[in-house]
């Protein structure tokens, strides 16, 4: 027999509904900026995915495409990925593996202070500290092995710091607690019984780190640096405040400056006076959404239905 | 007859080999390179901190610093505070989380009470990990298309509290539920048991149980949100004065005043900005002192 309250039957559609406005959330998203980016791509006179100019100072004629700051997105954020990955992955190990036991913690809890700090105070560091330390460094990298694409002349200065150079440090240091957080967690869940058995079979710690937590926590690790690529792609202000915005298309070198898409769109936020403008920077809005939407999925896929790690 | 046993001798030569060099050093040298990890994370840490003090504490500390707005005053002069943009910072937070927290807690409390192991809880679950990875940039662009364009509303607190509420659902949601699971079921059964109805459980039995970890997570995550420097720039426009309305009217926040005096490039500016940051992260450290001692006053009594 079941006697269904009427407490329990509101209840039950009160949080049923909370779980149905949160998944229309995300559709609504998608939705609006769509709807919103429609009138002014169909007024736009380049091809909004082949154009690598953005011009949007004249309503009537308005010339804009994402491929420019696409590429100097997944360009910065593959650059901070890159420095960010290794160091995460020791600091994981450090953590879980070789820190004393009764200071794992609070070291623990000195790395997650780290994604504690507001992107903007990163950035006004990034600027007006870390950039001018780096300069020398940037300089020499440059003069040296300036023969390499990569390390070329960019459109920029780069002694005056605001290169994409600095900022994928910066951005670097903000993906260490993302990454080093998850990859920490399933290097915890390594099976005692692997991690005992490699060192009864005479493994030295670190062969017995690369024969079990490693191959047990790789799709962990590999989960976490996409989580940490998504966020990546979509800071914001640290990368505004830090690259020197300019005229000339990116070059693919860590000197240029240009903008981000996020960090165009919110350089721009005071030109959002007129409905079609705004709909312009929309539109490379939803580029950006459906990006990180993409590998944030993909780095939840890699995951999913793993039992070892739940 | 005795038998004398000496008990630090082996009986048997050691069965160990002597490790060679080699792989010694290879584990010698992982050691350092994880240990240098950890320690290249702490530096720019510390760094930051050091930097955001030493250029901003001495402002902090002027004495109308806490209790002044910049009302009337120039980019070239010293004096007022920040008193506009810490409650526009406050406020902004307050709202978000007076929307965030309630629905952020229902769908917590669907998916480990209700929802399990049913499509629309796979489908909720997908969405928060979606949501937690939407950029801030992207949730304010939303909010600016739904809100100011589709609408026709002006720009606002409110406007920004919205945007904030996006990206701080998810960060209640996964901490609730984490915090919900690890409620023995147990309680849950006894209170079946006495004909208590399962609406009554959750809300008498578990959620009290869990508020614990619950609070310490929505604090952490408050004090996230009022960080958040993009839909600030979007949403809402700058002003010097005081402004207690979130429905109309510009708004100072103190990531919003930083972006905004970083054009300004005079003493004063600066002066401002490095206050503003070093005043952000009092705050937020307040605002996690705060999770601390809550969590400690609701923890459910072990005895």
């Amino acid at each position: 027999m079941s006697v269904t309250r009427s407490g329990d039957r509101v209840f039950r559609l009160l949080t049923t509904g909370s779980g149905i406005v949160v998944v229309t959330v995300i559709a609504a998203i998608g939705i609006f900026l769509l709807a919103q980016a429609i009138p002014a791509l169909s007024a736009n006179n380049a091809n909004f995915l082949l154009s690598r100019s953005w011009v949007t100072d004249d309503v009537r004629n308005l010339a804009f495409g994402v491929v420019d700051l696409l590429l100097v997105t997944v360009f910065i954020s593959i650059f901070a990925l890159v420095i960010a990955m290794p160091v995460s992955l020791g600091i994981a190990l450090f953590l879980t593996q070789y820190a004393p036991r009764r200071l794992a913690r609070p070291f623990a809890y000195v790395i997650d202070l780290l994604a504690a700090v507001p992107s903007i105070i990163f950035g006004l560091w990034g600027l007006k500290v870390l950039a001018p330390t780096l300069a020398p460094v940037a300089t020499w990298i440059n003069d040296t092995v300036g023969f390499i694409p990569f390390f070329a002349t960019g459109n920029v200065s780069v002694a005056a710091g605001g290169t994409i150079f600095t900022a994928g440090i910066v951005l670097a240091v903000m993906l260490l607690p993302i990454i080093t957080a998850v990859s920490r967690e399933v290097f915890d869940r390594t099976p005692t019984m692997q991690i005992e058995g490699a060192l009864a079979l005479g493994a030295t710690k670190w062969e017995m780190v690369r024969t079990t937590v490693l191959p047990f926590g790789k799709a962990g690790y590999i989960s976490a640096s996409m989580l940490g690529l998504g966020r990546a792609l979509g800071e914001t202000i640290a990368v505004m405040i830090i690259l020197s915005s300019t005229g000339s298309n990116f070059g693919w070198t860590l000197f240029d400056g240009g903008d981000t898409i996020a960090s165009k769109i919110a350089r721009n936020a005071p030109e959002f006076n007129n409905a079609t403008v705004a709909g312009a920077y929309i539109a490379a809005g939803l580029v950006l959404f459906l990006l990180t939407f993409v590998v944030n999925a993909m780095a939840r896929a890699i995951v999913a239905g793993r039992k070892e790690y739940e | 007859m005795t038998t004398v046993t000496d008990l630090d001798r082996p009986a048997t030569p050691a069965a160990f080999q002597q490790i060679s060099l080699g792989r010694r050093l290879t584990s010698k040298l992982a050691a350092v390179l994880v240990t240098g990890a950890f320690v290249v994370a702490v530096v720019p840490l510390v760094w930051v901190l050091v930097s955001v003090l030493q250029k901003g504490l001495r402002h902090v500390l002027s004495s109308t610093w806490w209790t002044n707005s910049l009302a009337g005053l120039t980019g070239r002069q010293f004096g007022g505070g920040m008193y506009h943009a810490i409650i526009g910072s406050l406020l902004q937070g307050l709202i978000c989380a007076v929307i965030a927290v309630p629905i952020g807690l229902l769908v917590a409390i669907y998916l480990v009470e209700y929802g399990r192991g049913t499509r629309l809880a796979r489908a909720v679950t997908f969405t928060v990990d979606i949501l937690s990875g939407v950029p801030s940039i992207v949730a304010a662009l939303f909010i600016y298309a739904l809100w100011i364009t589709t609408l026709g509303l002006p720009r606002s607190g409110l406007a920004v509290a919205l945007s904030l509420v996006l990206l701080m659902i998810p960060v209640v949601v996964r901490t609730t539920e984490e915090m919900l699971k690890v409620v023995p079921d147990e309680l849950r059964e006894a209170s079946y048991a006495l004909g208590i109805p399962k609406w009554k459980t959750i809300l008498r039995i578990v959620v009290p149980t869990a508020l614990s970890g619950i609070i310490t997570g929505i604090m952490l995550a408050i004090a996230r949100v009022m960080g958040e420097t993009a839909p600030v720039l979007i949403l809402v426009g700058y002003t010097q004065y005081i402004n207690f309305d979130p429905f109309g009217g510009n708004m100072a926040s103190l990531p919003l005043v930083m972006a905004q005096e970083l054009n300004t490039p005079t003493a004063a500016g600066e002066a401002r900005v490095w206050g503003a940051a070093v005043t952000l992260i009092v705050i937020i450290t307040l605002f996690n002192l705060l999770a601390t001692l809550l969590s400690r006053l609701t923890a459910v009594k072990s005895r």
